[in-house]
């Protein structure tokens, strides 16, 4: 663990979601580099456009909310516009909540909506703990992070950032 | 606040005299540096702004865009406005100096007659003028973009830019191509730089601790000014992340707000943000962090005769390749500005006497290289430059010598805002070919590539660029493309925007899984093969003797 919040994994537990498969996926840009000797620095395979990019993410929200539409309201998704290395996103969640015994999050989603898998973590936490947690996760291409944040009293929460996979090379 | 916009005040007259008479003398009769740096004083501080030098120390041509795309939010205004809109919008007359210096209206023949721009020493002059006037209200500032992409901040790792800086004495500067002399020399630089090199947004990727100074706290003219200071957010993706691989940047709205408090609980009346953005991320910045009195912004090479004023925070574009000094003067009273003045001061070389002291330092620094970089090889027919979305030029030039001196179908030219003119006639230097490919990754490369990955890559860099939310935007232009011709929609949505994606030798549409031959430099990957750039571009100047690229019709823009 290198976050500076990896403290706070003392204070609830972490369950990885299914894409921890995605390690065995090729990521572009390395798919990229296995294929030519020298490497143009503008180039990636093929990416799905977003309208083909949908996976289980409605479903994988639907469930966690327990069929209730979450509100975009106090939820705070820390994320790069254009992510620098899609293999490794920082990803800071950070949701209002006075913690204690009466109000407090206890659990909190991430979603990806254009991985082969939408689920990516979800975090638990207990009212004595800060509602604060980061992670890095791995993004095939251009998407929507969603973070939906359930609280003791069973409503939910949300928020949403769209993350740019990019080739780079150009700026400048 | 009260406004008034300061002009050049010499050039209705020349306006109406045909430009191909005027000559060099003209501009001396008609220009003199006092008029160039008269100013009205106004309120206790002065903010003096140079950005994007491209360590250009010597006076220089460079030919602003005639086309400059704006999307979204900045759809049709400032500063994708160019040419004669330009001149229409701040009422400069054509055929004037300002014209000369802010567009590409009739450069070639004002050129000749205005004479270069730029050249450190003339901007040491001015900025001692201003001190000498303003004394201790003044706060002198770098955007960034000041070590690299000339020959001699090349072979000294920026060690010639830093000299002569030492003699300018900045208080504050950001980054950019700075990070292209990789980590270490950055720090080596930074730590010996005697004025900090700020980065609010960019962290260590281990602890995700700040890796740079955030701001830095001034007192002049009796007022505690705060300069925040942001490196260009997208750095480690469109530059090498192999040689920065322990920084992580972005743009870090709520960093920038959180500073923004910060500064304001220490005491702050006067809060700067000293910006490596570029011009539209940050008038979205500026309408969404509050607090800000003064972005002095840079990145994107615009020049701009006047402040963008977005709610309360003022916006200035000061140029590039050194060609501007941008002199902002406010009254600041109870952490409020509540008067300002301005002027973007054009750096006319012939007019402006050179400071002796920069002149020592500029010849000490070139003289090892001076006879090698004045050999020409060759000479060109036709105006050579680089700035415009699509293409350019100096551009085509490069992606000429790519494709025959590298045997390819297809060629690939970074859309890099920075690199000189040269005027029709005038003899092409090694020094030229210099300005315009100097930096620390030049292999040519050459590779296959099928029709549909290289139309991705199209779609990719357009994206960067036409994205309607400029914090998805990365500031350079389009790629250029030798050997293809193709249509582009700004309009659309990534994946829509590049149809009709032709082969020039052939005629016919680039096929999806056929693999073509290109070539193309500035790879951001590590271990990319393949002679420097300049070389390349050398060889093929040498063997053709003269080139004369005529402007081409091979990217057809649609969605304006």
């Amino acid at each position: 663990m290198t976050d500076a919040a990896a403290s706070y994994n003392l204070l609830f537990k972490i369950e990885l979601g299914e894409n921890k498969n995605m390690n065995n996926a090729i990521s572009r840009r390395q798919a990229f580099g296995l294929g030519a000797g020298v490497i143009v620095g503008l180039a990636l395979p093929l990416r799905p456009t977003a309208a083909l990019a949908k996976n289980d993410a409605e479903e994988a929200i639907k469930s966690f909310a327990g069929g209730k539409t979450p509100e975009k309201a106090k939820v705070k998704l820390e994320l790069p516009e254009i992510a620098e290395n899609g293999n490794t996103v920082p990803v800071t969640v950070s949701i209002e909540s006075p913690m204690t015994k009466d109000s407090y999050v206890k659990d909190v989603l991430i979603i990806a909506d254009g991985n082969p898998r939408a689920g990516v973590i979800t975090f638990h936490f207990s009212p004595s703990a800060v509602p604060e947690a980061n992670t890095r996760i791995r993004l095939a291409e251009t998407q929507n992070v969603v973070a939906v944040a359930k609280m003791n009293d069973g409503s939910v929460y949300m928020a949403s950032k769209e993350v740019k996979v990019t080739i780079g090379g150009c700026g400048g | 606040m009260t406004s008034r916009r300061e002009f050049l005040q010499i050039a209705a007259a020349a306006a109406a005299i045909i430009p191909g008479e005027w000559t060099r003398a003209f501009a001396q009769q008609r220009l003199t540096q006092s008029d160039l740096l008269a100013f009205e004083p106004v309120g206790n501080v002065t903010l003096v702004h140079i950005t994007d030098i491209h360590a250009q120390l010597v006076p220089i041509l460079f030919r602003e865009p005639s086309i400059n795309i704006g999307v979204g939010d900045a759809k049709g205004v400032v500063p994708h406005v160019t040419g004669k809109a330009l001149l229409d919008l701040y009422k400069i007359p054509t055929g004037s100096a300002e014209a000369y210096a802010l567009t590409s209206e009739d450069f070639s023949a004002l050129a000749k007659s205005y004479g270069r721009m730029g050249g450190l020493d003339r901007i040491a002059t001015v900025i001692n003028a201003i001190r000498a006037e303003r004394g201790d209200r003044v706060v002198l500032l770098d955007g960034g973009d000041t070590w690299q992409n000339s020959y001699t901040s090349l072979v000294s790792k920026g060690q010639d830019m830093v000299d002569c800086f030492k003699l300018l004495k900045p208080d504050a500067m950001v980054g950019h191509w700075e990070f292209t002399l990789g980590a270490d020399r950055v720090k080596e630089i930074a730590e010996d730089l005697g004025f900090p090199f700020l980065g609010l947004n960019v962290r260590d990727t281990e602890w995700n601790e700040s890796a740079f100074e955030p701001m830095t706290m001034i007192e002049r003219g009796g007022v505690k000014i705060a300069v925040l200071g942001q490196a260009f957010p997208y750095t480690p993706i469109a530059n090498p992340r192999w040689m920065i691989p322990n920084w992580s940047f972005g743009i870090r709205e709520d960093d920038v707000q959180a500073n923004v408090e910060k500064a304001r609980q220490q005491g702050a009346q006067l809060v700067v943000l000293l910006s490596h953005n570029g011009f539209d991320v940050d008038r979205k910045l500026a309408s969404r962090v509050k607090g800000i009195d003064v972005i002095l912004t840079g990145h994107t090479h615009d020049a701009l005769s006047d402040v963008v004023q977005i709610g309360k925070t003022l916006l200035v574009a000061s140029g590039s390749h050194g060609k501007f000094v941008s002199r902002l003067d406010l009254d600041v009273q109870g952490g409020e500005v509540k008067a300002y003045r301005y002027k973007l001061i054009p750096i006319f070389s012939d007019v402006i006497t050179p400071d002796a002291q920069m002149t020592a330092k500029i010849k000490d620094v070139r003289a090892p290289y001076e006879p090698m970089l004045r050999e020409v090889v060759g000479h060109t027919e036709t105006l050579l430059y680089r700035r415009g979305n699509f293409n350019g030029t100096l551009d085509d030039v490069i992606c000429e010598a790519l494709l025959s001196e590298r045997d390819a179908e297809i060629a690939l030219s970074p859309g890099f805002r920075w690199g000189t003119s040269l005027l029709p006639g005038q003899e092409i230097t090694r020094e030229d070919i210099y300005n315009a490919t100097a930096m620390t990754y030049p292999a040519a490369y050459r590779m296959t590539m099928t029709g549909g990955r290289l139309k991705e890559i199209l779609e990719d860099v357009a994206d960067n660029l036409f994205n309607p939310d400029p914090y998805y935007q990365q500031g350079g232009d389009m790629v250029r493309a030798g050997g293809v011709s193709y249509t582009i929609d700004v309009a659309k949505p990534i994946g829509d925007r590049i149809s009709d994606l032709k082969l020039l030798r052939t005629g016919q549409l680039l096929e999806q899984a056929k693999e073509y031959t290109v070539a193309g430099w500035a790879s951001i990957n590590e271990n990319t093969e393949g002679p420097p750039v300049w070389d390349v571009v050398m060889n093929h100047v040498q063997k053709r003797k003269t080139v004369a690229p005529r402007e081409t019709t091979h990217v057809r823009v649609q969605g304006i």
